[in-house]
């Protein structure tokens, strides 16, 4: 049994490398969703709309309301305050949507792993190339939202431009957990809990109120959430509040790229090639 | 091409392939036959290296499918029992993406698109998307989607489950192209007119193990008789195993099924006399050639498996 389990384990995680050209091809794939009709496009779309109307309606509508805001020493309009949040949000919704859904019914119900594994392409290379996907996926989103902040006067020039690669980040490490998540999924019941938690994070990571206007309890709670410190990485970058903090932030987002994808490829490993 | 020797695959305590050789020659047509949970698909998954052998010796190509997987698939062409093409790309796109995971050129997945497109029929569908194309279509396209990198071999796993006879027709006539090219092909199938039509060789596997070996006419010298006469009796049903050990004797083998008795001789018209002769009167009967059919049965036994 043990010895079954690891010449099953050694069939491809053995194999030295990763072929950038089969990983590209995964890529390709999606491109050729793109281009053989209008269904994928209006997937794409949709996802990113959903963080403008909550900037338009919490950030500018209630911030009428609320007025000013000082966090990190400086006094700033509600909106602003709120916009940076808003894009981490739609950097994770971006990478998560494409690696959740579509993953696992690529995964589970279309096969169409089963038949790219029956090429040279190796699970691990599916797992880098949907990730790099999902990643140009949410990137697409934090780019144009970036360009509405500056629009909006919500953000500085120079601090959209040190926001994005940022946002980068934040899609890798969702989307390389989103792609563990789907692995783990037994069925569409699943995507509740996820969609669940999804919520919770994005109502409390310091996303409309600081978390500093918790209990303690709660803010320590929050702190050990990601989205929190996704919203802190590219709030600060965005308003120019540098800082060792970002360093730690950044280093959060880093361990979960780096399990997201280890794990996810072990997993699609073991369900794609039993 | 393929080479194995003691091949086990377990999962768990479940015993799927129980110790099989088996060795393809270049060109050759070799099917795997066998009732459902025979171990093909096992066997076919370990040949095509998604799946470790448990236990065993396999060759394929002359190279370790666990240490040569990448470099082994490059080289193969499978086709799954289930269609598992990409219902968001065109039909046209389904083979040009596919010629991208071999490496190949954009230009070249193009070239080799069109003329697979062509050479399956479906050149007129290639901007169709794949949900709407028929059972046999998008066989077609799966079929033609594994030999976009010139595989040496192909692997089919039941290639014509579930398609109407025109369409079967027509894939069996492309599968004899491919093989008159020199591709080696290597199916499995429960279809014993398709594994006459198209195997050289084969094996009828049973319970993860193969029960026997050879071409379908030597199967067939083997394990049957040249004719089977079919009688059915007008009060049959209950009565068939009477009737059965009346003929005892007659030809090589009686078998009485719930609806007929099968009478298993060399001469056909000659057994009828016999059976005649004692006094049988059967409301009807048929004298044909023995097929794979007989034989399947004889060795894998007429009990359903699931």
């Amino acid at each position: 049994m043990l010895t079954t389990l690891a010449a099953a384990r050694s069939m491809r995680a053995s194999r030295p490398g990763l072929s950038t050209t089969r990983v590209g091809a995964v890529i390709s794939r999606n491109v050729g969703a793109l281009r053989s009709g209008p269904a994928y496009w209006i997937v794409l779309v949709s996802g990113f709309f959903e963080p403008l109307l909550y900037l338009l309606s919490i950030g500018v509508g209630v911030g009428a309301l609320v007025g000013d805001l000082t966090v990190y020493g400086r006094t700033m309009p509600y909106a602003a305050f709120v916009a940076p949040a808003m894009l981490a949000v739609s950097a994770m919704t971006g990478a998560l949507a494409e690696t959740t859904f579509n993953v696992f019914f690529k995964l589970k119900y279309v096969k169409t792993y089963e038949a790219v594994l029956a090429t040279p392409v190796r699970p691990v290379e599916i797992a880098f190339g949907e990730l790099t996907w999902a990643t140009v996926r949410g990137s697409f989103y934090t780019a144009i939202f970036l360009g509405v902040m500056v629009a909006l006067g919500l953000a500085p020039v120079g601090g959209a431009l040190a926001a994005f690669p940022a946002t980068i980040l934040v899609s890798l490490a969702f989307g390389a957990v989103g792609l563990t998540i789907s692995t783990l999924m037994r069925g569409w019941q699943d995507f509740d809990l996820l969609t669940t938690g999804q919520f919770a994070m994005f109502l409390f990571s310091g996303t409309f109120s600081p978390v500093q206007d918790y209990p303690a309890w709660a803010e320590i709670l929050i702190q050990i959430t990601p989205l929190y410190h996704a919203v802190e990485l590219v709030r600060r970058l965005s308003l120019g509040v540098y800082g060792p903090g970002l360093l730690g932030h950044a280093a959060y987002l880093l361990v979960m790229l780096a399990a997201g994808l280890w794990f996810a490829a072990r997993r699609m490993e073991r369900l794609l090639c039993p | 091409m393929i080479f194995a020797r003691g091949l086990v695959k377990r999962f768990g305590d479940f015993t799927a392939v129980n110790g099989i050789d088996v060795e393809v020659a270049p060109g050759e047509a070799f099917g795997f036959l066998g009732p459902n949970g025979a171990g093909k698909s096992s066997t076919m998954r370990m040949i095509s290296c998604v799946s470790a052998p448990t236990s065993g010796e396999l060759r394929i190509l002359g190279m370790d499918p666990v240490r040569d997987g990448t470099r082994i698939r490059a080289r193969l062409g499978v086709c799954p029992q289930l269609d598992n093409l990409d219902p968001d790309l065109t039909v046209r796109e389904n083979l040009t993406t596919y010629a991208r995971y071999f490496g190949l050129s954009r230009v070249e997945g193009r070239r080799r698109a069109d003329e697979l497109l062509d050479f399956v029929q479906l050149s007129d569908r290639a901007g169709s998307m794949v949900e709407p194309l028929s059972g046999g279509m998008k066989r077609r396209l799966t079929i033609a989607r594994s030999m976009i990198n010139e595989p040496d071999i192909v692997l089919l796993d039941e290639p014509t489950t579930g398609l109407d006879p025109q369409a079967r027709h027509l894939l069996w006539e492309r599968l004899f192209r491919l093989k008159q090219r020199g591709t080696t092909l290597v199916l499995t199938t429960h279809y014993m007119d398709e594994a006459e039509q198209l195997c050289d060789r084969l094996v009828v596997m049973d319970g993860g193990k193969i029960v026997a070996e050879g071409s379908p006419r030597s199967l067939i010298e083997t394990y049957s008789t040249a004719e089977v006469v079919e009688l059915r009796f007008p009060d049959g049903l209950d009565l068939n195993a009477d009737y059965a050990a009346k003929m005892s004797g007659i030809g090589e083998r009686v078998d009485p099924l719930p609806d007929r008795v099968l009478l298993y001789a060399d001469d056909g018209d000659a057994a009828l006399t016999e059976v005649h002769q004692r006094g049988l009167t059967p409301s009807s009967v048929l004298i044909r050639r023995s097929t794979l059919e007989d034989v399947f049965l004889h060795l894998t036994g007429r009990t359903l498996v699931d």
